[in-house]
Order: C-alpha cells, then sequence, then structure tokens
C-alpha cells in the first residue's frame, strides 16, 4: 500500500478513534466505577504514578455494580421500553408525514423542486430549542390552538396537550421530519419516470402502480429515513423534558437526571452505555441496508 | 436494401375494403406554443411492422406516447380497431410499449417482469407459467429467469423488455427506439428475431428508429416525418426508389441531386439542363411538367457505372475526374468531380481484389446512368 492511500484510510480512521472510540470507553470506564464526593465524582481514579501496581488496583476496583442496579431497578427498564416505544411510534408517524411530501416533491414540476426542497431545511436555520420553545406556544392550554378552538366555538375548555405523550410525538415528528423527507424524496428522484408509466401501459391503475412499484423501489429511502429519525429519537431528551412533563419515561431524560440532578456519573454512564448496547442493532442493519443499496445502484 | 419480398403478398393499405387498426385523424400535439405533431392522418393496418422515421424532434416519441395513452392529443382523433381512444387510459387500451429506457422493474425477476402484466389481468397461475415459460423461450432468456434486472447484459435486458411487453398479447405494441442501445451485430440478430416474432403472434408493431437501415429491413411501410408532419408513407423500396421529394431521397440512403431546368421529351421523357453547354440529362417520369420549370434530378450511387470508355448503351453519359475513393470491402464508392464542377458519387461492387482495382485517384472516368435510373422530383 503507498503512503498516500495509506494517510487516505488512515484519517477516518484517526477520526473515529479520537471523535467516538475515545469518549466511549472512558464513559464505560465511568460506568464501571464507583460514586463518590469528589470532582471528579467517582472512584478509582488511574494513578499511573505508582507505576504497574497502581493500575491492578485501579482494574480491581472496576465492577458491574451499576450495570446489577439498573436492572433491579424498574424505573430504568421501564424508561428504556417507554423510549423504544415512543421512539417507533413517532418514527412510524414521521413515516406517514414524511413519505407524502417527500412524493409530492418528487412529482412536482422540475423547477419548483430545489425550493421546496429548501423549505423543507428552513427549520434549520433557527435554533432547535426555539422551535421546540414556540410549539409550547402553540398548544399550551393558554397556546394558540386552544385559543383559536375556543373563540371558535369548538371546544368549551381547553385540550390537554402539554404534558402528555402526545406532545412528544408532536415534537419528535416536527423536528425529525427533514430526515425522513430528504432520503425517501432522493430515492424517488433517482427513480426512472418510465417506470411508472410501464406499469401503467401493463394495466396497473396509478395505485396499483404506487404500491406495486414506487414504493417497494422507494424501500431503501423509507429505511435510511426510519433509521435516521428512530436512532436519535431513541436518546431525545429535550423534546421529552419541555413537551412531555412529568408524565413522559424518556431513557435520554433519566440520563439527563442521573448526570445533572444526582451528580451519580458512573449510573448516567451505565445507562448510556446500555443505551449505546441497544442502537448498536439498528444501527448495524442500517448500514447493511445502505451496502446493499449501493449494490443494487452499480 | 430492396425489399425481399413481393409486394403482392401483403399491402393491406393498397386495399380499399381493409379496415385499419390504428387511424389517425386530424391529430395535433402543442406543448405551450409548440406544434410537436401538425394536422396527421395516417392509417396503420393489422400485422403491419410500421416503421417511424425522422430527424430528432420530429415527434415520432410523442405520436407513439399518444397511441399508448400517455399524451392527450390537442386536436383530432386516434381510433384503434374501431374505437374512438378519446379519455381511455393507458391500462385499459390493447396497446403495450417497449420503452426506449426498457423499464425493467429492478426489484422483480426476469420472470417477474414478464408476468407483471399478466398478473394484473388476473390470469390463473398455471396459465401464466405456461405463457411466461413461452416468452422466455420466445427470447431465449430461460437461463436467465431468476436473475435481477442488473445481473443481466444490455442485449439481454432488452429482450426482456420486449418479452414483458409481448405477454399480454397486445393488438399492437409500440416499439420506441428498442434497439438503440446494441451494437450492429446483435442489432441485426434482435431485428431478424422482432420480424420472426411479429410473424409467429401476428401482433402490429409500430417502431420509431433513428436507423433508416434498421426501418428498411424490418418494416412492411415506412413513414417519414419532419417537423410534426408526414412527408412519405410507403413501403421501404417505394421510399427507396420513388421518394416523393428531395428531403425524402436525402433522409433515406445516398443520393445525388442535380438541379435544372425542364425540356420535355417526346414520350414520358425530359431533358434535364443542368450546365451551359452540356448535354441535358435525359430521364423517364410520369410528371407533367411544364418548360423550363425548375427540378430535381435524383439518382442513387449504385445506379452510376464507372467506366473508362464512354458506354454509348446508355443514355446518359458525363466525364469527371476521379477526386476520393471510399473504400468500404464489398463495394467502393467514387467521389467524382464532373467538368461541369457536379460532384457525383458512384458505386461499384469491388469484383477485383484491392491492388488490381481498375480506377485510381485522378483518372479520368466516364459516368453513365439509364433513362430510368433516376427521378425527376419537384419539391
Ligand atoms: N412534455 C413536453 N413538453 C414540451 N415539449 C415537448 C414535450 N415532449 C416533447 N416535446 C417537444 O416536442 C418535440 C417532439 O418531441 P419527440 O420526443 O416526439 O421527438 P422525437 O421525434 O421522438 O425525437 P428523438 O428522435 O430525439 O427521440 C421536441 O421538439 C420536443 O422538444
Ligand atoms: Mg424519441
Amino acid at each position: 500500500m503507498n503512503p498516500r492511500r495509506l494517510t487516505l484510510i488512515l484519517v477516518p480512521y484517526l477520526w473515529l478513534l479520537a471523535l467516538f472510540l475515545v469518549p466511549f470507553l472512558i464513559v464505560l470506564k465511568i460506568s464501571l466505577s464507583d460514586t463518590a464526593i469528589a470532582i471528579p465524582p467517582y472512584i478509582p481514579k488511574l494513578d499511573l504514578s505508582t507505576g504497574w501496581h497502581g493500575i491492578t488496583a485501579f482494574f480491581a476496583d472496576l465492577d458491574f455494580e451499576n450495570f446489577v442496579f439498573l436492572a433491579e431497578d424498574d424505573l430504568y427498564w421501564k424508561s428504556y421500553l417507554s423510549s423504544l416505544r415512543i421512539a417507533s411510534i413517532s418514527t412510524l408517524l414521521t413515516l406517514l408525514v414524511g413519505y407524502p411530501i417527500a412524493y409530492g416533491i418528487a412529482q412536482a414540476p422540475e423547477e419548483w423542486r430545489p425550493t421546496l426542497l429548501m423549505l423543507v431545511i428552513l427549520p434549520f436555520w433557527t435554533s432547535f430549542l426555539i422551535r421546540v420553545y414556540s410549539w409550547i406556544g402553540i398548544i399550551s392550554n393558554e397556546g394558540l390552538l386552544n385559543q383559536a378552538l375556543i373563540s371558535s366555538g369548538l371546544i368549551a375548555e381547553p385540550i390537554q396537550i402539554m404534558n402528555t405523550t402526545q406532545a412528544v410525538y408532536l415534537g419528535i415528528v416536527y423536528t425529525y421530519l427533514p430526515f425522513m423527507i430528504l432520503p425517501i424524496y432522493s430515492a424517488l428522484d433517482k427513480m426512472d419516470v418510465s417506470l411508472t408509466e410501464a406499469a401503467i401501459d401493463l394495466g396497473c391503475s396509478r395505485r396499483q402502480a404506487f404500491w406495486l412499484v414506487i414504493l417497494p423501489l422507494s424501500r431503501p429511502g423509507v429505511i435510511a429515513g426510519c433509521f435516521l429519525v428512530f436512532i436519535p429519537a431513541l436518546g431525545e431528551f429535550v423534546i421529552p423534558s419541555l413537551l412531555g412533563g412529568s408524565d413522559t419515561l424518556m431513557i435520554g431524560k433519566v440520563l439527563w437526571e442521573e448526570f445533572f440532578s444526582n451528580r451519580d456519573w458512573p449510573v448516567a454512564s451505565a445507562v448510556a452505555v446500555i443505551l449505546l448496547g441497544i442502537l448498536v442493532l439498528p444501527i448495524m442493519l442500517f448500514q447493511r441496508n445502505q451496502e446493499r443499496q449501493q449494490e443494487t445502484d452499480r | 436494401m430492396a425489399q425481399p419480398q413481393p409486394q403482392n403478398v401483403f399491402a393491406p393499405w393498397a386495399d380499399p375494403a381493409e379496415k385499419p387498426l390504428i387511424r389517425f385523424e386530424g391529430v395535433t400535439k402543442r406543448f405551450g406554443d409548440f406544434v410537436a405533431v401538425d394536422d396527421l392522418n395516417l392509417d396503420i393496418y393489422e400485422r403491419e411492422f410500421f416503421a417511424l422515421l425522422g430527424p430528432s424532434g420530429c415527434g415520432k416519441t410523442t405520436l407513439m406516447r399518444m397511441l399508448a395513452g400517455f399524451e392527450n392529443p390537442s386536436e383530432g382523433n386516434i381510433w384503434i380497431g374501431g374505437q374512438n381512444m378519446k379519455g381511455i387510459p393507458p391500462n385499459r387500451r390493447p396497446v403495450n410499449m417497449m420503452f426506449q429506457s426498457y423499464a425493467l422493474f429492478p426489484h422483480l425477476t426476469v420472470w417477474d417482469n414478464i408476468a407483471f402484466g399478466l398478473r394484473r389481468e388476473g390470469m390463473d397461475k398455471d396459465r401464466m407459467r405456461v405463457r411466461v415459460d413461452e416468452m422466455l423461450r420466445l427470447s431465449r432468456l430461460e437461463k436467465f429467469a431468476g436473475r435481477k434486472p442488473h445481473q443481466i447484459s444490455g442485449g439481454q435486458r432488452q429482450r426482456v423488455a420486449l418479452a414483458r411487453s409481448l405477454a399480454k398479447a397486445p393488438k399492437l405494441l409500440l416499439l420506441d427506439e428498442p434497439l438503440g442501445a446494441l451494437d450492429k451485430k446483435l442489432r441485426q440478430d434482435t431485428q431478424f428475431e422482432l420480424m420472426d416474432i411479429q410473424e409467429k403472434t401476428g401482433t402490429t408493431f409500430v417502431i420509431v428508429t433513428h436507423d433508416q437501415e434498421e426501418a428498411m429491413t424490418v418494416a412492411s411501410r415506412v413513414a417519414v416525418m419532419d417537423h410534426g408532419k408526414l412527408v412519405q408513407v410507403a413501403t421501404p423500396a417505394h421510399i427507396y426508389e420513388a421518394p416523393e421529394t428531395v428531403y425524402v431521397a436525402d433522409f433515406i440512403g445516398d443520393v445525388n441531386i442535380i438541379e435544372g431546368t425542364v425540356i420535355p421529351a417526346q414520350g414520358n421523357r425530359v431533358d434535364i439542363t443542368y450546365a451551359e453547354g452540356k448535354p441535358p440529362i435525359r430521364a423517364a417520369t410520369d410528371k407533367t411538367l411544364v418548360p423550363g420549370q425548375r427540378v430535381s434530378f435524383a439518382v442513387r450511387p449504385e445506379k452510376i457505372l464507372v467506366s473508362r470508355e464512354m458506354a454509348t448503351e446508355r443514355t446518359n453519359a458525363v466525364k469527371g475526374r476521379i477526386e476520393d475513393i471510399a473504400y468500404l470491402g464489398n463495394i467502393s464508392t467514387y467521389h467524382v468531380r464532373l467538368d461541369s464542377g457536379h460532384l457525383v458519387s458512384a458505386q461499384m461492387t469491388n469484383r477485383n481484389r484491392l491492388e488490381r482495382r481498375e480506377f485510381t485517384w485522378e483518372d479520368e472516368v466516364w459516368l453513365s446512368w439509364t433513362e430510368t435510373a433516376g427521378i425527376v422530383l419537384t419539391e
């Protein structure tokens, strides 16, 4: 292998090593430690000044106590399950909203498409936090939505949307919609229009052509979009804590509380390590989907 | 390039009692201000192999898409099998189209691609299997039934597309430049295959092609289009031997065009003066021409004899100097500069080996042709 190629390959690996593997190992180490009143708030600490003895002593002090604790307290596995449920349902909802939008953009006249795509991405230009806060202004009991509904006489009492799981779904769907639309759009856009025409020519109605040809062919985009929504939604913290109130159990929120409210870094780290473990499977499936798609594209 | 089959075998267009399968009746198609197809009238008969020929952008694909139902005529009517197609969607027309891009479904195997149209019809499983297998055999794709489109070659893909469009046994099959992507050898094979399939299935074919040789090979009739209009519709032999306009003569095959003025002679003959002080060209024609009318005389290169001595048995003989020779193996094309300044090409078969060639550059030669070798065109 020549040095040029070696450098080219090394750069991404070094990048991954520095920004992913090393932080992960640090978190893993903390998750095996015990909490303590100190700065940073855990022991043991690696003391290299005592040489080999220090290293063995350090490793001897690491244990799986925190993981056992997580398994015993039902708060944690309930949070994981609840997160999985919320992430799955909101991924499905995002798909239901995102697919028609992506399809609409792909069908729109060529000259409109860049503008429409721009509109999809436009929300990213304002801060995520501001956008989530502004939803509070819309859906809270005194918010725009309830005011409008009451003044139009449709309802007498405000509907409770704020601080419910529904509000979390709303927030996740809204926030992650572009991640669903863009890969589906790119799959649809690549598709030759004559495929639809061929299906119709062979006796399909427009609707059948959609189910039999367009939908199956956009599957890689759908899968990519679902993972891009599901993976971050699973660990989501901001949306459930701002919109979901105390009712919504999500692991991201638990993690935050362990970390900042309880200052229990080891347990928080253990929560994070398990979360990563849960995510490895979908990430690997995502990877396989991308690879397979590249193969058929060739 | 002449048509091998005798013309009296199959010529429904010559029989006034015959009902056309397709009728275009004053069909116009506009895209905004642009007129893609211009007030077109055309009848195509059952079992025909009808070729549409014309330069890029002349409206061939638009014509096909109107037949298939993907575009609606702005004006006029299209009839298929005696039924007005106005408002009938593509999936309810007795027409199948083979797309220029093949449009194979990438997520389905070759077998499922071919079965696609049959499934929509609700054909029962056993009959469908028989039919698909028959199509696979016809297109020699048995070995590839289980492959996906991206796992087979371009030529095989093209045969899948053909098999898929034939599977439903449509009354009418539309082929839009079906062989465009194939190399010459495969193309010729496929042309004969197409003709074979057409003969076996009795389907009516309408084919769009850029390749005039292809049109001559496969077609029962050829339509030459220009700017959304039909310039001439005739059998390949007729269109080659008796083009009606200079445009058609020039579009199909090589031709020498010499312009001149007419002096009527006795019988169905005219003399065409084309250069000062040179004997006029004498040609046979049915057209009634007035003295002094400007005409174009068109003669194909292979109808002209090249010789050292003046060939006295032929009516027309002119002297010139060989400027260029294009050696094509079986034939050679001689580009000869006449004394009048015209450049005329003449084609001769190479009966002798190259090193024993009779003529070479700068040789003085005589070109001669008979009265009936060329035709007189007025437009
Ligand atoms: N959807 C459309 N909108 C506007 N103009 C169109 C449309 N489809 C075709 N045209 C125009 O109509 C004319 C005829 O197009 P068509 O595709 O029928 O040409 P063609 O004879 O098939 O050409 P080629 O041999 O290059 O395929 C072209 O000038 C084209 O630009
Ligand atoms: Mg075309």
